[in-house]
């Protein structure tokens, strides 16, 4: 068994408003061992990107009310002082925010940049650090990194400046490295290029990554384990391979079927999820997606739990629909009326 | 104004828009970025052209030139047979209701000062169209067209989710009735949820009020949806148009293929046995594009003649063109044609030996031949 890196248990992130309490993160559960790459996949609002912050203890303030625990090697990362956590991050977890622009500073050059990420952390000299920083711009794929570790950012493409952000995250070689959106930005081209360097670096740097994006394509090659999050709280979660075979939550099926795709024949019309995610502070009753559920009956106005439903042991969903109706019904909801022709 | 004989409602000339960069004391004009650098094409009256390149290919200063938000620095763009390449304001201001624009940025596109209802209103205002009452009822239909409810009439921007918001910016493009409408990136901001519903209202607007469109994108998944005919763009310079699915069965262009296989499949199978190929670095600077064809320092097919001559726009029939020395998909009698009419010597047995899709060895010599023999002249025809 490799080594538990993370795990999260039951975590809830509130945040208190003038308009009432954000239930941002509603209970949610999972673990990452060395090695893994875990998907954490949702549209905008589903709580995912708090997930991940809170992991780094990025959501701290007097207006935000935890529950749960989140330990990192066993180590609570919620009850940690800010001392504590500033040990941790940046040096055991790192994050690759999703906009490249307005990550990185555009004051300082790359370089300054990356050395700062390393001296935090380490006592070395800056010329020392100044050759990590050309290292490892070179292990991300920067070409002449010599030369262009003086550059600014604004004399980098956006590809290469989400890889000088990599760079930076690696700096303190990290256990685990959390991507958020990292290609969102990006044009498709780069986006492979990217992913594939994410993977690559895994290894390189034995780590485990969390990945956070709300396009399945772009998870379909290296995660392990996909989590899909839907209203603060996770509603399937199983490993890739079956997340795409044989997906058991009618959201996933709708994120699934929204996805234009080049292996198949062109439909006339995208499958697409009607309306928009609920507001975190008025939640509906029952199901969170029983709103925009296609499927949605009498039943439904009860929340079902995060249960095992299907044979493979490790695969759980929300939805009360049985395995029978929903595989039944399921390719039909995923590509319309392609697959009944 | 009647629609040309052929049909097009917007024809592009040999459309070039440089960017000068100034420098030091007196803005002398030390260079030029060559962001849009002799194209050519010309759009149906109702069809949808896709437009896809990566950043920095030129495909929105394209876009923005063609509905004459910049001067074209050389080229012309005829709207209805007439040339709009050199009005001025004034004229152009009727042309103004014909075309409209939707931007990429839904948080950046709208005025967060000004209300809904104010912001779709506007463009009404200024043509002078019906007073204050008709023009807020026009306004709370437009909304309901676009899928949002009329009490939203007086809510301000942010308090609307990006598919919303982008959903306000076509609102504000389809107020004038307008035949012509240049969407840049419209869905690239959005979850791929949202995504589809407005790949969906686009494909009903059309259809309701008779669209034109330019769909600009970087993303091939997306334009396949929308599109009638695809334009790949890549540093400047058009480098294939090719009827929609037949560009994604057989891609003539090197850098076309690239395009798609980035394109993710959410099928991970699937996805592990294609093969991706992954482009090497980013697009060089149009400042100082690379010389003869432009994608050649990043192709995997290229050879010498690549870097000296620069590829003609030629038509492989069916009205699929492609600038490209190494075309691939190509079967041999269509290349001896191409080749054969390219010529101007006659003809000789080089063409037939070209192979469909060539390794670089064997590519070398027989190419070579080709095309130093082919006319310089890179127009479009057909």
């Amino acid at each position: 068994m490799a080594e538990r890196l993370i795990e999260v248990k039951d975590l809830k992130v509130h945040f208190v408003t003038e308009d009432g309490i954000v239930r941002a993160v509603d209970g949610v559960n999972f673990t990452l061992d060395r090695g893994e790459v875990l998907g954490i996949v949702g549209e905008s609002g589903s709580g995912k990107s708090v997930t991940s912050m809170t992991l780094l203890g990025l959501t701290r303030d007097k207006n935000t009310r935890f529950e749960g625990e989140v330990l990192y090697k066993g180590r609570n990362v919620l009850a940690m002082r800010e001392e504590e956590l500033q040990e941790v991050r940046g040096n055991e977890m790192a994050m690759i925010f999703q906009d490249p622009m307005t990550s990185l500073n555009p004051v300082y050059t790359i370089g300054a940049q990356i050395c700062e990420a390393i001296q935090v952390h380490e006592s070395i000299d800056r010329p020392a650090a100044g050759r990590r920083a050309v290292e490892l711009l070179k292990q991300v794929g920067i070409p002449n990194p010599e030369s262009r570790v003086d550059d600014y950012p604004h004399q980098f493409s956006g590809g290469m400046r989400q890889r000088a952000m990599i760079a930076m995250s690696l700096a303190c070689n990290p256990d685990v490295l959390i991507a958020d959106e990292p290609t969102t930005a990006l044009d498709v081209t780069i986006q492979a290029q990217i992913i594939e360097l994410i993977d690559k670096l895994k290894d390189d740097f034995n780590s485990a990554v969390i990945l956070i994006t709300h396009d399945l394509g772009v998870v379909a090659d290296v995660a392990d384990e996909i989590i899909v999050m839907y209203a603060g709280r996770v509603v399937e979660e199983a490993p890739t391979r079956k997340l795409f075979y044989d997906p058991q939550m009618p959201y996933t099926w709708g994120l699934l079927g929204s996805i234009p795709r080049l292996d198949r024949p062109k439909s006339e019309r995208l499958h697409s999820i009607k309306g928009t995610p609920p507001s975190l502070i008025n939640l509906p009753r029952g199901c969170k997606f029983r709103p925009r559920c296609p499927h949605a009956f009498d039943k439904c106005t009860e929340e079902p739990g995060l249960e095992n439903r299907v044979e493979e042991p490790g695969h759980l969903d929300r939805c009360w629909l049985t395995v029978e109706e929903k595989r039944g019904i399921r390719d039909k909801t995923i590509h319309g009326e392609m697959a009944v022709a | 104004m009647s629609s040309r004989e052929d049909g097009s409602l917007v024809e592009v000339r040999s459309l070039k828009k440089y960017f000068p960069i100034r420098k030091g004391l007196l803005q002398r004009e030390v260079g030029r970025v060559h962001a849009v650098d002799d194209v050519s094409f010309g759009v149906r009256e109702g069809e949808t052209l896709g437009l896809v390149g990566e950043s920095g290919c030129g495909k929105s200063t394209l876009g923005r030139t063609v509905v004459r938000l910049l001067e074209p620095t050389e080229g012309d763009v005829l709207f209805r047979g007439r040339s709009i390449g050199k009005l001025k304001t004034r004229s152009l201001r009727p042309l103004r209701r014909e075309m409209q624009m939707v931007f990429q940025d839904p948080y950046a596109s709208l005025n967060p000062r000004k209300r809904v209802g104010s912001i779709i209103g506007t463009p009404l205002e200024i043509h002078g169209i019906g007073d204050k009452a008709e023009r807020k009822k026009q306004v709370q239909e437009l909304l309901e067209t676009v899928g949002l409810s009329p009490e939203h009439y007086n809510r301000f921007p942010h308090e609307f989710s990006g598919g919303q918001r982008q959903r306000i910016g076509v609102a504000r493009a389809l107020a004038l009735r307008p035949k012509l409408i240049v969407a840049d990136e419209p869905v690239s901001a959005l979850d791929v949820s949202i995504q589809s519903q407005m790949l969906n209202l686009l494909d009903d607007l059309q259809k309701e009020f008779q669209l034109t469109y330019i769909f600009i994108a970087h993303d091939l998944g997306v334009v396949r949806h929308v599109s009638d005919r695809i334009a790949v763009m890549y540093l400047g310079k058009l480098v294939e148009l090719s009827p929609g699915e037949e560009l994604y069965e057989r891609p003539i262009m090197p850098y076309t293929e690239a395009l798609l296989s980035a394109v993710p499949i959410p099928d991970p199978d699937l996805s592990a046995k294609r093969e991706r190929i992954v482009l090497q670095g980013d697009v060089p600077s149009p400042i100082n594009p690379p010389s003869g064809c432009r994608f050649h320092p990043r192709c995997r097919y290229a050879t010498e003649i690549c870097q000296e001559i620069e590829p003609p726009l030629t038509d492989y029939g069916n009205g699929h063109l492609a600038a490209c020395h190494h075309p691939l998909n190509v079967d041999k009698e269509t290349l001896a044609r191409v080749t054969a009419s390219e010529r101007y010597t006659p003809a000789s047995a080089d063409a037939s030996a070209t192979p469909t899709e060539p390794g670089k060895e064997e590519a070398k010599s027989p190419f070579r031949n080709d095309h130093a023999s082919i006319g310089p002249d890179g127009r479009l025809r057909g």
